[in-house]
């Protein structure tokens, strides 16, 4: 049979760029691939065992070589037998997926942190810096790098193969996942959960740079404002800042040194205050009140984006004292009134 | 007797043979005595019909999926298409097919006879879930011809509460619908089997398709309700905004996850079941011995279905449920894989000393066994906690599941149509028809989803309606296996179809096998059993059949 040149290389350069193995291109993926191929060798050998009774029984025992079949009730130690090497295997692989996903859902404390927002059919990175990008996301290699996750409307799930991570990006509550990659090189960043009529759209690319490469990156892509300094520019313009002052006897609690720490609610508990305490407190303020403090606070459902959030979170986070609050609420005062009432702001 | 020596089938004499005078089929003539009858038979009949229908508009939308796929690009048709074909693909074949086809069609037509009954406890509720079987089947109908659902077989909030304007609804009351009707079967089996065994049919002495069977009909019973509910909250959230799951409300988007696969995942336990029950019969008569620790399969039945009901949450796992609750949820299902591997070693011990035949049952009941050991060995994959996050969601899922429900249940669920077809129709197919579609189902099977086993590891996500090119190569071969597992659906539908006018007379038992059901003719009267059968031996026991077949011959002679 004659194939045509042409036709055969492209075949060739077909077979040659199809994918058969992801690459290794995080601290985890060597880790998870080790996993792998324990599971793989368990199912081969489990395999080959059952092909191994059925063929050679079937041989053995077929009608013609076994005319009469002999009655055989069962046999307790062969139940035993393959009941408990099973459950050992399937116990050793529990433990061993449960060791692999604490390694890949606990970050390091150290871990630079970028939030990703999720929203039909793409995907936004905002870094500390204030860097924004849209269906992509730089970052650095030997680095660990926490990602925390939001939706603006459906389920969408974060997913990077060549690192081996993955993560449902929820609407109204913060999800995190962490890598830190190896090689530098641009890998493929899948919406792994069904959104809707885009979802096969919703990828991106992940470069990961060297630390020079990344610093260089990140000041040639800066808006000039940090997350933070949005944030503070929110602050006044919902008008938060006449409430949460910082000064003592005020009727809002004190925003300063607040994130990290534990307070005490109204109704008794204890609660962290972290990302999600923040972002809820700014939703449904009288779902989690602060113990001493009456629920006057409006709900703000609705006035603010996912972005707008995040950004506020990072204001407050960054508030080591009230000094930075009181010296917006001068700024705001001598500068305009109007900017008291709650203004809505577009995603 | 044409008995040669590789095989037991034992045809009456062709030249003299003839069906039955009176039978089930011909008790009573025209339409209107199969829409209203309450015989078992004619309903499993009516199932049969109606579930092989809807297979093959559910296979139709795998076709279409798998030709769609063939390119990188979405060239076929537009993405909101695509997102509908693999929607209608999965609620049609979960819904209205796997979860009733080995339950309404073989477990109806066989359970009251395996027992030794006349009929179901409660012949009119049987024909009721038939009906809303249909209604419900309808609904799903006017969901599709009116433009289509793209929720996904899963129905996910907020996407399917607030962000599609497709006919969720619609299709949603179908599901919620057709669910009534799987309670009521599994309320009439659990009855009948409680109630109605005959004299000297104690438990032990049951054979394992009706253990089976039993386990699944509590997980009917038990799990369908919560899927009921969650319909009519998710319809409620979408027409009038009760905020359940609607974060913007203070509902929580998780709580659907949480009650969804409350009842999705014993579901799958529903569907596998009463194959595994099939193929319990299957190898027992095919190698002449009684299966292999009779009471380790049965319990091992009852033991999925109850551990079944505790590992909901490993659909979870990177959802953010608390690490506390993924851990015992991971252990829980590596201890609800325990039973599946014994039922499969003692399957394969069954065949240990027996006298082995490779008629067509067979053969599909050793593909079972080959296919679903990689489905189950998979699930290992899945419920092992930090592999889980870089497979689910993606189309290592697909296989694994399809090799579950596909190479599992749709094997099993073959290998039954052609051991009890005999029973059912009295007549034979052609027996090499018959194993080359056997055999042409394994191969495109595996050529179909193997390669999908590593386009899942490649992180190549589920429901994707385009890919990047260098996941190309591995589905055109997914595609290509797709064809040739199409070719052999097909081929049974026609040589079935053939025997029933020209097959060959079966005769009351043209396996030699055990069951009570092939102790009387082919096809079964209506009233099923002359006299009341009185059980005096153990299920499976070949030397009483030997004993009673040489009392006939001399009887006779």
């Amino acid at each position: 049979m004659h194939i045509s040149p042409v036709l055969w290389q492209f075949l060739v350069k077909w077979l040659n760029a199809s994918a058969l193995f992801p690459r290794e291109a995080s601290t985890i993926a060597p880790y998870a691939d080790a996993l792998y191929f324990f599971l793989l060798l368990i199912t081969v050998i489990g395999l080959t065992l059952v092909g191994t009774l059925i063929f050679g029984f079937a041989i053995r025992y077929r009608k013609e070589k076994s005319p009469v079949a002999t009655q055989v009730e069962g046999s307790t130690l062969l139940e035993a037998t393959w009941t408990i090497i099973p459950l050992a295997l399937f116990l050793i692989c529990f433990v061993w997926g449960a060791l692999l996903y604490f390694r890949i859902y606990n970050p390091p404390t150290n871990a630079m942190n970028i939030y990703v927002v999720g929203k039909q059919w793409m995907w936004k990175a905002e870094h500390q810096g204030g860097q924004h990008e849209i269906n992509a996301l730089h970052v650095p290699v030997g680095r660990p790098v926490q990602l925390t996750m939001i939706s603006q409307d459906v389920f969408h799930s974060f997913s990077v193969p060549d690192f081996r991570i993955k993560r449902e990006v929820i609407p109204g509550r913060y999800t995190t996942v962490w890598f830190q990659a190896t090689t530098p090189g641009s890998y493929h960043l899948f919406c792994t959960q069904y959104c809707g009529t885009n979802h096969s759209q919703m990828i991106g690319e992940v470069t990961a740079m060297t630390p020079d490469d990344f610093q260089k990156w990140l000041q040639s892509s800066t808006s000039g404002m940090s997350l933070a300094q949005n944030g503070e520019r929110l602050f006044t313009e919902m008008g938060c800042s006449a409430c949460h002052t910082g000064a003592a006897g005020n009727r809002a609690p004190n925003l300063g040194g607040l994130y990290g720490s534990k307070i005490q609610l109204s109704d008794g508990t204890e609660v962290l205050v972290d990302d999600a305490y923040l972002r809820n407190s700014i939703l449904s303020p009288s779902s989690q009140i602060a113990a001493g403090y009456a629920p006057i606070m409006p709900t703000f459902q609705g006035q603010i984006s996912e972005d707008g959030l995040i950004d506020l979170v990072e204001y407050i986070k960054s508030l080591q004292t009230n000094y930075r609050i009181q010296q917006t609420l001068v700024t705001s005062q001598s500068g305009q009134t109007a900017s008291k009432t709650p203004v809505g702001v577009k995603p | 007797m044409s008995a040669t020596s590789s095989t037991i089938v034992n045809l009456p004499d062709q030249r003299t043979a003839t069906l039955p005078k009176r039978s089930y089929l011909n008790n009573e003539d025209g339409l209107l005595s199969w829409l209203l009858t309450g015989d078992h038979k004619r309903i499993a009949i009516l199932y049969l019909i109606s579930i092989t229908f809807f297979f093959f508009i559910g296979g139709a939308f795998a076709g279409l999926i798998r030709l769609e796929l063939l390119t990188p690009q979405p060239d076929l048709v537009a993405s909101d298409t695509y997102n509908k074909f693999f929607s209608m693909h999965g609620i049609i074949m979960v819904f209205l097919f796997l979860v009733p086809s080995v339950p309404a069609t073989l477990g109806n037509f066989l359970m009251p006879i395996m027992i030794g009954a006349k009929d179901l406890a409660f012949p009119k509720v049987n024909l009721l879930s038939w009906y809303l079987y249909w209604i419900g089947g309808l609904f799903t109908l006017a969901a599709l011809v009116l433009g289509g659902v793209d929720t996904g077989w899963t129905f996910t909030t907020p996407l399917s509460t607030h962000y599609l304007n497709t006919h969720v609804i619609t299709a949603a009351l179908g599901i919620f619908i057709i669910g009534f009707s799987s309670i009521f079967t599994g309320l009439n089996f659990i009855v009948t089997i409680h109630r109605m065994r005959a004299p000297g049919m104690t438990w032990f002495r049951l054979p394992l398709f009706v253990w089976s069977n039993y386990a699944a009909s509590l997980l009917m019973v038990l799990g369908t309700p919560v899927l009921a509910i969650t319909l009519v909250l998710v319809a409620l959230e979408r027409t009038i905004g009760i905020g359940v799951f609607d974060p913007t409300k203070g509902g929580d988007p998780l709580l659907f996850q949480h009650l969804f696969w409350f009842y999705s995942h014993p579901a799958v336990y529903i569907m596998i079941l009463p194959g595994m029950g099939v193929i319990s019969e299957v190898i027992s008569t095919f190698s002449r011995k009684r299966v292999f620790g009779y009471t380790a399969v049965a319990f091992s039945s009852v033991a999925i279905a109850l551990f079944g009901f505790f590992v909901w949450a490993h659909h979870m796992f990177i959802m953010g449920v608390s690490n506390y609750s993924a851990l015992v949820f991971s252990l829980l299902t590596m201890l609800v894989a325990v039973p599946s591997a014994i039922k499969i070693f003692n399957w394969a011990f069954t065949l240990q000393k027996g006298s082995i035949t490779f008629e067509t049952p067979m053969l599909y009941a050793f593909g079972f066994m080959g296919l679903f050991t990689i489905g189950g060995m998979t699930g290992v994959f899945l419920g092992a906690l930090g592999m889980d996050i870089h497979l689910t969601e993606t189309y290592f899922i697909v296989a694994h599941f399809h090799f579950v429900m596909v190479g599992g249940m749709l094997m099993a669920f073959l290998s039954g149509v052609h051991f009890w077809w005999p029973k059912m129709t009295g007549r034979m197919y052609p027996e090499s028809l018959s194993k080359l579609a056997a055999v042409t189902t394994f191969i495109g099977f595996n050529l179909t989803f193997l390669p999908q086993f590593i386009l899942g590891y490649l992180g190549m996500p589920r429901r994707y309606h385009a890919y990047p090119p260098e996941f190309q190569v591995l589905n055109v071969l997914s595609t290509a296996g797709a064809t040739v597992l199409g070719v052999g659906y097909m081929l049974p539908l026609l040589y079935l179809g053939w025997s029933l006018k020209y097959g060959a007379i079966a005769g009351n038992n043209p396996w030699q096998a055990t069951g009570l059901e092939w102790q009387i003719q082919s096809p079964p009267l209506t009233e099923n059993f002359i006299e009341v059968p009185v059980i005096d031996y153990e299920a499976y026991d070949y030397e009483w059949l030997a004993q009673k077949m040489e009392q006939e011959v001399t009887t006779v002679g």
